[in-house]
């Protein structure tokens, strides 16, 4: 990626981490979310699955967050609660001032299409769209959307802007997906392994793109993966096991994404 | 049960909806195929041993009054093996309880023992006695119709009187199994009927004894008819004979032959149809269902199954569909085939018609399913044996979409990007879109081909009976009057107007092409029974020269001003050389007309009158029927409004019956395809959907991708079926098209509305169950999976 802008150390807007609790930089001041309580259980047939068992989370504005855990640990389902793609359980969930817990589908929609972009491990691009108008479907419905230009600019794929996904590689292809994420200027995005189909050279062109969103936009980062080197990227690092957060890192210092090791 | 049985069972009870879908369009081909060929089967094998155990026979002859000796003569014709000479008069019957006359065909059978040829097929009850006059066995229908029993009686104009004719017994003839008056469009057995008198009481009524007037023979097999008919014809010459004929110019048979020539084409037109479309369903239901096993066929491969087996296993899948449908189609098909023939039985009187339910039919009506859904499935089949393992477990690689225009930026503010998602999906698989278009626009074409029924019989009823015989009444004497007759039908009660005509029997002639026929001697300036050219103008007969109908022309290959040669068969048999003047338009029967005078003077006998078209006053028409039952030289009456009520009533139930049928098989058709479509389209594109909907787009903003394809197909569909529909229609009109009668092409603009109407609705309760489907959306499982 020869003239892709990259972030100096010095410019990331603050190398604190946030404290539980509000505490640390101001802009972190308000969370962007709150979680208390969560609970979700699955029934399949006469199977019980609890997929979280009382989850506490708060994320504040501008933070990147990173999940682990093993498979089956509940951070897919909480990031699919955060997302309004799923309900909880019990518990509450909030989203600043709208809560998710008791919305209607039809809020859900809405919140979505208002603040949420999401990023998947298989980018989940319309292979009938071109890069330019897989964005595009996203602008047309946005508020306040940046142009499909400048989205794209965003992650540096300008130039393949009328290309078919089938004509892109994979990290290509996610960095659509994140561009379609981004466009909007959602206060959050939300990352399901998003660099887990990619190879190492390509995953940090995807990681650079996050970052550079949540520095440029201030965009809250929930990021799940199951690759331990990307917690460096993190302000928090969240531990799932078992349905509940057994661990919360904070990071002190922060590696560039060129610095993860894969 | 074999692991892979047991996947197919599942796969089956998984897919039950599309299955059900496909297995239903099936089940119209098969059940059209047993319908057709079991109906066509039942009739043609029920006539056949009909007419060989009664004797049917197979040249026919009339004359004015033969000795009976020629009987001889005729029987000494090379390959002649039976002769029956018989006299046969029309009479006005004076039915018990109805107002109006009915006519009556009486043949005479012989005093003793059976007829030669033609016997009768004794029902009920036992034949007359020859020695009483008066008693007399009537045909089936006629007597259902007047809910006559043996020890009936009713009236009958013979000989100048009024006789009173006793029943004793009901009979079946293989000469009237089709009895229909002429002037009727279809059968009316309340006032058209046929009575069997012994010959001797015949004989002393009407004053033929030692003669004859009608002879009906049966041939040995292999004997040349035309030889047979030259040969009786010159025998009957010096005593009035006007032409002997075969088997196809008798009207029972040729109605039959109408018939079952329909069912023939029925079965080479509907099941294609059915099995086009449900080979095309099972191709893109097992494509789909091949993508998405493409990793266990993989596996399969993998741990050893061949590429045979697997095959085999999809090909099962196949098979289980059809066998499906025509286990469907089966039972549709014996139930409706069952109702057909008792609508068969309504019109045709055989002593016993069954529905033929050969094993053998559904034996191949089977095998032709197996066969259309294994030529669906082969292509998709064949994939499956031709990925090797290693590929058949690695994804698929991403669809490859080329530009809808150029580019991006400009088609913003056009369409919005799910009409664009829309539309490059239907552009990338193009056959497939157009053959999903395609059998949409079966079921617009086949609604448009049962409707336009409703158009053209409408059109003929107006033309026929408001346009061309306005009459109210023909009286047709049993003998050519002279013109006075015309004064004494005015003088009937209730008779307004009156206009006579002449009709004589000729072979009309134009080179090797010839067709026996009658020629209408029609006065000018007629009102009441016009002839109409193409545009329903009222045309003039010329001084001279012929106007023949246009079905004569196309026969014969006739055009105006060419010279048709006219061999009259009513006197000496003398060959005239007539000009053609005008082609007219005609429905019924083999038209051709001349000025009555010119007609007059061919013939060279003076002027005659055969009958009297008369417009009658309403109010006095009771009395006018008690005064043509009163007229022994009125042979048959015609009556315009009730054979117009008969033939709307008739034609109007034959009609709804088949719209029904259609109406149905369209419905299928289009379920068949728009579901189909619309799941197929959903399952390949349940991630694209999701997706959308994670970005926030509505449900109905999200079935709307899907709903604009099916909208583009279904628009498609309807120019193309419009098309189709007007040549399926076209096609029905020629293959009606027969020296009975005609249809008229007519489609009204309302006709292919209704057809498209019905299919959109159709179209878009398909789309709406699928649109359930799309609601019901998983979209965190859809999303996490590998495609």
């Amino acid at each position: 990626m020869a003239g892709h802008p990259t972030l100096a150390p010095g410019n990331r807007p603050d190398e604190d981490a946030p404290g539980r609790g509000g505490a640390g930089s101001d802009i972190r001041a308000e969370p962007v979310f709150t979680a208390h309580g969560v609970t979700k259980v699955y029934r399949s047939g006469e199977v019980e699955v609890h997929a979280l068992r009382g989850v506490d989370l708060e994320l504040y504005e501008g933070e990147i967050a990173v999940m682990l855990g093993p498979s089956g640990s509940g951070k897919s389902t909480l990031l699919n609660i955060m997302g309004g793609l799923d309900r909880a359980t019990a518990g509450t969930v909030r989203f600043r001032d709208h809560d998710l817990t008791n919305a209607s589908e039809r809020q859900l929609t809405r919140y979505r299409r208002d603040h949420v972009g999401f990023v998947f491990q298989f980018y989940n691009l319309i292979p009938s769209l071109t890069a330019w108008e897989n964005v595009a479907l996203v602008t047309e419905i946005a508020s306040d959307p940046m142009t499909p230009d400048e989205a794209l600019e965003l992650v540096g794929l300008k130039d393949r802007m009328t290309h078919f996904p089938a004509q892109l590689s994979g990290g290509e292809q996610q960095r659509v997906a994140i561009a379609r994420a981004i466009a909007k200027r959602p206060e959050v995005l939300l990352c399901d392994e998003p660099t887990g189909a990619l190879d190492s050279k390509t995953g940090i062109l995807v990681l650079e793109a996050l970052t550079r969103i949540n520095e440029e936009l201030k965009t809250t980062l929930a990021i799940i993966t199951h690759n331990a080197g990307i917690r460096q990227i993190a302000h928090r690092v969240f531990t799932f096991r078992d349905g509940r957060i057994a661990e919360t890192v904070t990071n002190a210092t922060r590696a560039q994404p060129s610095e993860v090791t894969w | 049960m074999a692991v892979l049985d047991r996947k197919l069972m599942r796969d089956l009870a998984r897919l039950w909806a599309q299955v059900l879908a496909v297995a239903l369009v099936m089940a119209c081909g098969v059940g059209t195929i047993v319908i057709a060929v079991g109906a066509y089967r039942s009739l043609e094998e029920t006539r056949a041993v009909f007419y060989d155990r009664y004797r049917f026979a197979t040249v026919f002859a009339s004359a004015t009054r033969a000795p009976l000796h020629l009987k001889e003569r005729i029987a000494a014709i090379p390959g002649v093996s039976e002769v029956e000479a018989r006299i046969v008069r029309p009479v006005l019957l004076d039915m018990p309880g109805m107002a109006e006359p009915a006519t009556g065909f009486a043949v005479s059978i012989p005093d003793r023992g059976e007829s030669a040829v033609n016997r009768l097929y004794l029902r009920m009850g036992r034949l007359p006695e020859p020695g009483r006059t008066g008693e007399v066995v009537v045909t089936e229908p006629f007597a259902e119709a007047h809910r006559m029993l043996p020890g009936s009686t009713f009236g009958a104009l013979m000989d100048g009187r009024k006789r009173t004719l006793t029943v004793t017994g009901i009979v079946l003839s293989p000469e009237y199994i089709y009895a229909i008056n002429s002037g009727d469009m279809v059968p009316d057995p309340r006032r058209f009927g046929v009575f069997f008198m012994p010959r001797a009481a015949m004989a002393g009524l009407f004053d033929m004894d030692g003669a004859f007037n009608d002879v009906a023979l049966r041939t040995q097999r292999g004997t040349s008819l035309p030889a047979v008919i030259d040969a009786t014809d010159a025998i009957l010459k010096p005593y009035g004979g006007s032409g002997a004929f075969d088997r196809t110019d008798q009207i029972s048979h040729a109605f039959l032959d109408n018939e079952l020539a329909q069912l023939r084409a029925m079965a080479a037109i509907i099941p294609p149809i059915f099995l086009f479309v449900s080979a095309f369903l099972v191709n893109m239901i097992l494509s789909r269902l091949i993508a998405l096993e493409r990793e266990q066929i993989g596996l399969l491969k993998a741990v050893g199954y061949g590429r045979a087996a697997i095959a085999w296993h999809y090909a099962k899948l196949t098979l289980a569909i059809a066998v499906i449908g025509t286990a469907i189609g089966a039972l549709a098909g014996n139930w409706l085939g069952r109702g057909m023939t008792r609508l068969y039985a309504e019109f045709f009187s055989f002593p016993f018609l069954v529905f033929r339910q050969s094993l053998d039919l559904y034996v191949i009506a089977a095998g032709i399913c197996a066969l259309a859904a294994l030529a669906g499935a082969v292509r998709a089949i064949w994939m499956v044996v031709a990925l090797p393992p290693a590929v058949a477990m690695t994804p698929p690689a991403p669809t490859r979409y080329r530009s809808l225009l150029s580019g991006a930026s400009h088609m913003v503010g056009f369409f919005s990007q799910l009409t664009i998602m829309a539309l490059r999906h239907l552009l990338r698989w193009p056959v497939r879109t157009l053959l999903t278009a395609f059998g949409t626009s079966l079921s617009v074409a086949l609604l448009i081909t049962a409707l336009f029924s409703f158009d053209s019989i409408d059109y003929m009823i107006d033309t026929i009976f408001f346009q061309s015989e306005r009459q109210d009444v023909t009286l047709i004497f049993a003998e050519a009057r002279s013109p006075g007759a015309l004064q004494a039908v005015e003088a009937l009660p209730g008779v307004l107007r009156a206009e006579p005509f002449r009709s004589t029997p000729v072979i009309l002639r134009n080179g090797h092409r010839e067709r026996r026929l009658a020629i209408a001697g029609v006065p000018e300036h007629a009102d009441l029974s016009r002839i109409l050219d193409d545009d329903l103008n009222a045309l003039d007969p010329p001084v001279a020269g012929l106007l023949i109908s246009r079905h004569v022309a196309q026969l014969l290959d006739l055009h105006i001003g060419d010279k048709a040669e006219v061999e009259l068969l009513e006197k000496d048999r003398r060959v005239v050389a007539v000009p053609v003047t005008a082609i007219v338009q005609n429905y019924v029967g083999l038209a051709v007309y001349m000025h009555a005078g010119a007609l007059d003077r061919l013939i060279g006998d003076g002027p005659r009158l055969s009958g009297v078209h008369a417009s009658v006053d309403p109010l006095h028409i009771d009395e006018l029927y008690a005064a043509v039952k009163r007229t022994p030289a009125i042979g048959s009456i015609a009556l315009q409004d009730i054979s117009r009520v008969r033939f709307r009533e008739t034609i109007g139930e034959n009609i709804t019956v088949m719209t029904t049928v259609y109406v149905i098989l369209a419905v299928i058709i289009t379920f068949g395809v728009i579901y189909n479509s619309a799941r197929i389209q959903l399952s390949e594109r349940a991630r694209e959907l999701a997706s959308l909907r994670v970005l926030g787009f509505t449900r109905a903003e999200v079935s709307s991708v899907l709903m604009i394809e099916l909208a583009v197909i279904v628009a498609l569909a309807q120019p193309l079926g419009w098309l189709l529909g007007y040549l399926f229609a076209w096609s029905v009109v020629k293959g009606f098209e027969s020296d009975l009668f005609r249809i008229p092409f007519v489609v009204d603009a309302a006709t292919y509305a209704t057809a498209s109407l019905v299919v959109l609705s159709v179209a878009v309760l398909s789309a709406l169950i699928v649109r359930a489907r799309i609601d019901r959306l998983d979209l965190i499982r859809v999303l996490k999976t590998r495609e």
